[in-house]
């Protein structure tokens, strides 16, 4: 279980590991029981642990930037919610088919972007998240403008559908528990090697025969694939669906996630999605203050563990050799 | 039978002339070694035979083949692998994840063997494993196998990265000044490796700024100096000739030598 926290830390199993696993399963648990708006934070953290784990491949294995994954949960999102709420289609085709279409613009557009390096690759990859943005504001026709759709269908295959919110909670549980699994399964392989390789050293992945514009390629094709399913899941779970849902605000929340959780580690998606949903609900008491004593604990997480809460359990590691030496 | 042949290879940068019309044969068998004074253009070479800088003129052919101007994953493809002077280890992989990244191109897993570790996914994987771990004991870092990249010392870092281009399988071996910040005890074991990767049929092109491990391991010279070639030879030959005396100690010293 520890390899799923972080790929720092070391193999045994931690006991500040357990207590920090332990927690977010204590906490989906309580939520499911208590039930409420705290679900509702808890439906929106699980999507984000698919968008993230996804911009972790990217951003996180390959070392690469983009500001313009929400373009590839637009593309995919707006796909479903107007097949299934104007043309009936059943969630699961017009999901698939939004899928396609979010690769394949990937395709298109991470072709000749990826060419770019550093802060070209970003400005060119905020540009396509503006892009969408924009079609999705102008292209009243299809996507009712800013007015947004309403009414989309819930997640379902057939006649089973997940309607009531505690059994969306039970399937977006597994949906991010598969997508962190899969994330795992990518690091450990011949193609996350490749893809950490191109963070570590571009010249000597190619030294050793990795055509890196290639893998780039497929690190945002994969990324872009998680960030489209994010995008089809959060337009079936909410049932509504406007431009601002997968704006320039998306791309800062799931940053702050990756890197609040842990960028470059497995586990570390999911902790950040479900602190970052859960923290402003923790600071109402604070009242007018919120905002401020948010945005001290964000610093106090990265003054204090720089690589995320994914590794916390190594740093505690550390805490307890220097006290025991 | 030589495995690589330079034709008249001219590098400038600008108006410098970093490699004046250097023309060389590696043979497939041994250690051939480039020395020169710093400036010389040892790097600027290794950086036109392995595809990372294209030549201002003249031919690259390896093993039979013409591989000028190819991209350096391509010529790295056909078995020419390199290291480099400063080196660029996968600081973030462990030690054995790094010699793993080394079999890359023996190798075929994508996409679908990382999600679904199908029967055939586990085998390569695993067979990936028992190379690079073999080829870790064999350099001495087989006990290092799962420390980070990032933390090992420094002489054990420029062994890493010779293990990692090992296991690429190369049929020609450059390695960019290999002893570099290496004591002498690690020269040393370096110099026994090196020995033991030219027995084993794999030919190498180093280039060294360490005369006396150059002259012990070194089965033939080729000396470069200004950007041109000035001499090639044995070990005995090289130390002999009056240009390469000069090259390296100054014209004035090399009338008194």
């Amino acid at each position: 279980m520890n390899s799923l926290i972080t790929i720092w830390a070391n193999r045994r199993i931690n006991p500040a590991a357990l207590v920090l696993w332990g927690l977010a399963a204590a906490f989906v648990a309580y939520t499911f029981v208590s039930g409420g708006y705290l679900i509702a934070v808890l439906h929106f953290a699980l999507i984000y642990t698919v968008f993230v784990t996804g911009l972790n491949i990217f951003m996180g294995f390959t070392g690469q930037v983009s500001f313009g994954h929400n373009a590839f949960a637009a593309i995919s999102g707006y796909t479903s919610a107007v097949l299934t709420a104007t043309y009936n289609w059943d969630p699961l085709p017009a999901g698939l088919l939004g899928l396609a279409g979010a690769l394949t613009c990937a395709l298109i557009v991470g072709y000749p972007v990826l060419r770019l390096r550093g802060h070209y690759l970003a400005m060119a990859t905020l540009a396509i998240g503006l892009i969408v943005y924009e079609v999705a504001v102008q292209w009243d026709s299809v996507t009712k403008g800013y007015m947004g759709i309403s009414g989309i269908a819930p997640l379902g295959i057939g006649r089973f559908t997940v309607v009531s919110d505690r059994a969306l909670l039970i399937f977006l549980v597994i949906v991010a528990g598969l997508s962190l699994l899969s994330a795992a399964g990518i690091r450990r392989s011949r193609l996350g090697r490749a893809f950490v390789a191109i963070a570590g050293s571009e010249d000597a992945a190619r030294a050793l025969g990795i055509d890196v514009a290639r893998y780039k390629l497929i690190a945002f094709l994969i990324s872009a694939g998680y960030a489209a399913i994010a995008g089809t899941l959060f337009v079936h779970a909410v049932g509504f669906v406007s431009p601002e849902v997968f704006g320039l605000p998306m791309v800062v929340l799931s940053f702050t996630m990756l890197y609040v959780g842990g960028i470059g580690t497995i586990g570390g998606a999911a902790l950040g999605a479900i602190v970052i949903s859960a923290l402003p609900e923790s600071f109402r008491t604070f009242k007018d203050y919120q905002d401020l004593a948010y945005g001290a604990a964000l610093i106090a997480i990265l003054i204090y563990a720089p690589r995320g809460m994914a590794s916390l359990p190594a740093l505690w590691t550390k805490w307890r050799q220097r006290v025991a030496a | 039978m030589s495995v690589l042949r330079l034709d008249g290879i001219t590098r400038r940068f600008g108006g410098l002339v970093a490699l004046d019309d250097v023309s060389l044969t590696i043979p497939g068998k041994g250690l051939s070694a480039v020395i020169g004074p710093n400036g010389a253009g040892k790097t600027t070479l290794f950086n036109v035979i392995s595809g990372f800088m294209p030549p201002s003129a003249g031919r690259v052919h390896f093993d039979g083949a013409d591989i000028t101007g190819l991209p350096p994953e391509t010529i790295a493809s056909r078995r020419l692998i390199r290291t480099f002077q400063l080196v660029q280890l996968f600081e973030s992989l462990t030690v054995l994840e790094n010699v793993k990244v080394g079999c890359h191109l023996h190798t075929r897993g994508g996409l679908l063997a990382a999600l679904l570790p199908t029967r055939a996914a586990r085998a390569e994987e695993a067979a990936v494993d028992a190379e690079a771990r073999h080829l870790l004991d064999e350099t001495g870092l087989g006990a290092q196998a799962e420390t980070l990249a990032a933390v090992l010392p420094y002489g054990q870092k420029r062994l890493l990265e010779i293990t990692r281009a090992l296991a690429a399988r190369p049929k020609l071996l450059l390695l960019d000044e290999p002893a570099a910040g290496l004591n002498r005890q690690e020269t040393d074991t370096l110099a026994t490796l090196l020995r033991s990767i030219v027995a084993r049929d794999t030919a190498i092109l180093l280039i060294e700024h360490d005369m006396s491990l150059v002259m012990q391991v070194a089965d033939n010279i080729a000396v470069l100096d200004f950007g041109r070639l000035i001499a090639t030879g044995s070990p005995d030959e090289v130390r002999r000739n009056p240009d390469v005396i000069a090259a390296y100690l100054g014209t004035d010293e090399a009338a008194h030598v």
